[in-house]
């Protein structure tokens, strides 16, 4: 380590190395629909998840180091569940957690001795579709209030040029999910670390929806049965994770029991 | 390293380091870690007294073919005043489960809700339910932490029923966990049970109206039988309120249906039934 290095060089190594990180990795799709927030990973694993469930109306995505991230979503839970119990389960805000987080990302940027390599983005479903929230979190404490979409991870550029002319918030659920399938497609494979030949392209996918309609807990993953149904019908054959079983909670389990 | 373990909290804006403890996937633990205030009230009050008889209520559990239900009469006692017509005793924890408590009223709902919080909390964390076997062990867990004030005389007592997922006989698959004061955790095989005040006489009218292959209306019509024997014979606990219209809470637990809450018109209809009943008992045996 050198005797001496100035501040602008450790905050630009620190950049390099956590921007490494992120687009090294996969990426993730956030988007509006009618119905609420769509949530569309890439994810080679089923069962180790890069989409979450926070509380009532509030979902998390990220991407970066697993491990990192992971640290995040429990301590996202713990501040929601706290603040419900406390108060009431209506005075849970994605804003203020957003906020937590951000603080949490820049402390850690600039006094840890190596950022955290992850990019969060919290959603959060409204009544209406006006209400619906999405925010962007990034290594450094950057906050960023995104609409209609957010992508991040892998090659962020070529998904988001693809997204912007497509994404439309009025669009029903098979509708969202054909177009941000279409935006991860558009990242070239060959520097997205999928790894996979361009043509028939096998693309695992972590599907989430926070879905407005539903009484209380917006949060539900999309498997197996459910999935396949929405599916655009004509693309080419996409591999889905291991179907409902493996998935989380009670809650996906008898929604794809509810879909057939 | 990592930046997260637990002991080198950043003093710094943001989550405290309480928020990123690798520890455990309990809401009560993080509670106690992070903000011990908010956990149901440990100190004693001075002067202690025996352990209290059972508390101003009558809850049944009832288990019929493919599911179980819970129900609770409406009344909360303070001496000889009604100090509540229409409490809500019995409520859903989760999408399988619902817990009913009798006795102080006021520590019953604070740990139904945290026992609810406590359930969520888990799920979300560890990404899947806990299995029927873990929620009642954490109940007692949750009763016996409060041995100290139930020895004082604010004991809370719950009663317990889930659908399980996972047995092998559907039609079996409602169970019934109750619970004694001092945290004793016992599985109920009869398929059906009874806590409160009122529970002794709402047993015995079990005892003899319960059937086993019962669907859920004959189920519900049982249970609001049991509980208008109970609040016949006890005092602390409240019957049919016709002049209002309140009637005693249900809750109903299938696999198809999760945890519902029955609506009060539908209970109506059916106490209307029970009461026109007994009146036709009544004065057939006079006339």
């Amino acid at each position: 380590m050198p005797l001496y290095a100035s501040p602008e060089q450790l905050m630009r190594e620190r950049s390099e190395l956590a921007r490494k990180g992120i687009s090294r990795g996969r990426s993730v799709v956030v988007l509006k629909y009618s119905g609420g927030v769509l949530f569309v990973a890439e994810n080679m694993s089923a069962t180790l998840h890069k989409v979450a469930e926070i509380y009532d109306r509030i979902g998390f995505a990220a991407v970066g180091r697993f491990s990192e991230f992971e640290n995040l979503r429990v301590a996202g839970i713990r501040h929601a569940d706290l603040k419900g119990y406390q108060y009431d389960r209506r005075d849970v805000s994605a804003r203020a957690l957003a906020n937590a987080y951000a603080a949490t990302l820049g402390s850690i940027f600039t006094e840890q001795l190596k950022p955290f390599e992850v990019e969060v983005c919290l959603a959060e479903v409204g009544a209406t579709a006006d209400e619906d929230q999405l925010y962007r979190l990034t290594f450094d404490g950057g906050i960023f209030d995104e609409s209609p979409f957010v992508v991040m991870g892998g090659q962020t550029d070529p998904i988001s040029a693809k997204l912007k002319d497509l994404v439309d918030p009025a669009h029903d659920l098979a509708t969202a999910l054909g177009t941000a399938i279409e935006g991860l497609r558009a990242a070239s494979p060959a520097t997205n670390g999928n790894g996979a030949a361009a043509e028939a392209e096998q693309i695992k996918l972590e599907v989430a929806v926070l879905d407005r309609a539903r009484p209380r807990r917006a949060f539900r993953r999309l498997s197996g049965a459910a999935l396949e149904a929405l599916l655009p019908a004509k693309a080419e054959p996409v591999e889905k994770p291991a179907d409902g079983e493996g998935d989380s909670g009670g809650d996906s389990g008898k929604d794809d029991a509810e879909k057939k | 390293m990592d930046n997260t373990s637990s002991g080198s909290g950043f003093s710094g804006p943001g989550l405290p380091s309480a928020y990123f403890s690798p520890a455990s996937s309990s809401f009560a633990d993080f509670l106690r870690a992070a903000s011990p205030e908010l956990l149901p009230a440990r100190r004693v009050p001075a002067g202690a007294a025996e352990l209290d008889a059972p508390h101003g209520t009558t809850i049944v559990a009832v288990a019929f073919a493919r599911g179980v239900l819970i129900a609770g009469d409406r009344r909360a006692t303070s001496g000889n005043l009604i100090a509540s017509r229409d409490i809500e005793k019995v409520h859903v924890t989760d999408e399988y489960s619902a817990v009913g408590i009798a006795g102080t009223a006021g520590l019953a709902v604070e740990m139904v809700r945290l026992y609810a919080v406590e359930l969520a909390h888990y799920e979300k964390i560890e990404g899947v339910s806990l299995s029927l076997d873990g929620k009642t062990n954490k109940l007692a867990g949750m009763v016996k932490a409060n041995l100290e004030m139930a020895m004082a005389g604010l004991a809370v007592v719950p009663l317990f029923v889930g659908y399980d997922l996972e047995a092998e006989d559907a039609k079996h698959a409602g169970r019934i966990v109750s619970y004694d004061a001092a945290g004793g955790r016992y599985e109920e095989h009869a398929g059906y049970a009874s806590v409160g005040s009122g529970s002794l006489f709402a047993k015995s009218s079990l005892k003899k109206l319960y059937d086993p292959d019962a669907d859920v209306d004959a189920a519900v019509r049982t249970a609001l039988e049991a509980l208008y024997d109970a609040a016949d014979d006890d005092t602390a606990s409240g019957g049919p309120d016709l002049v209002r219209r309140i009637f005693p809470n249900v809750i109903t637990i299938t696999a198809e249906e999760g945890a519902a809450v029955l609506p009060a018109e539908r209970i109506g209809t059916v106490v209307e039934a029970v009461v026109a009943g007994r009146a036709e008992r009544t004065h057939h045996r006079q006339s």
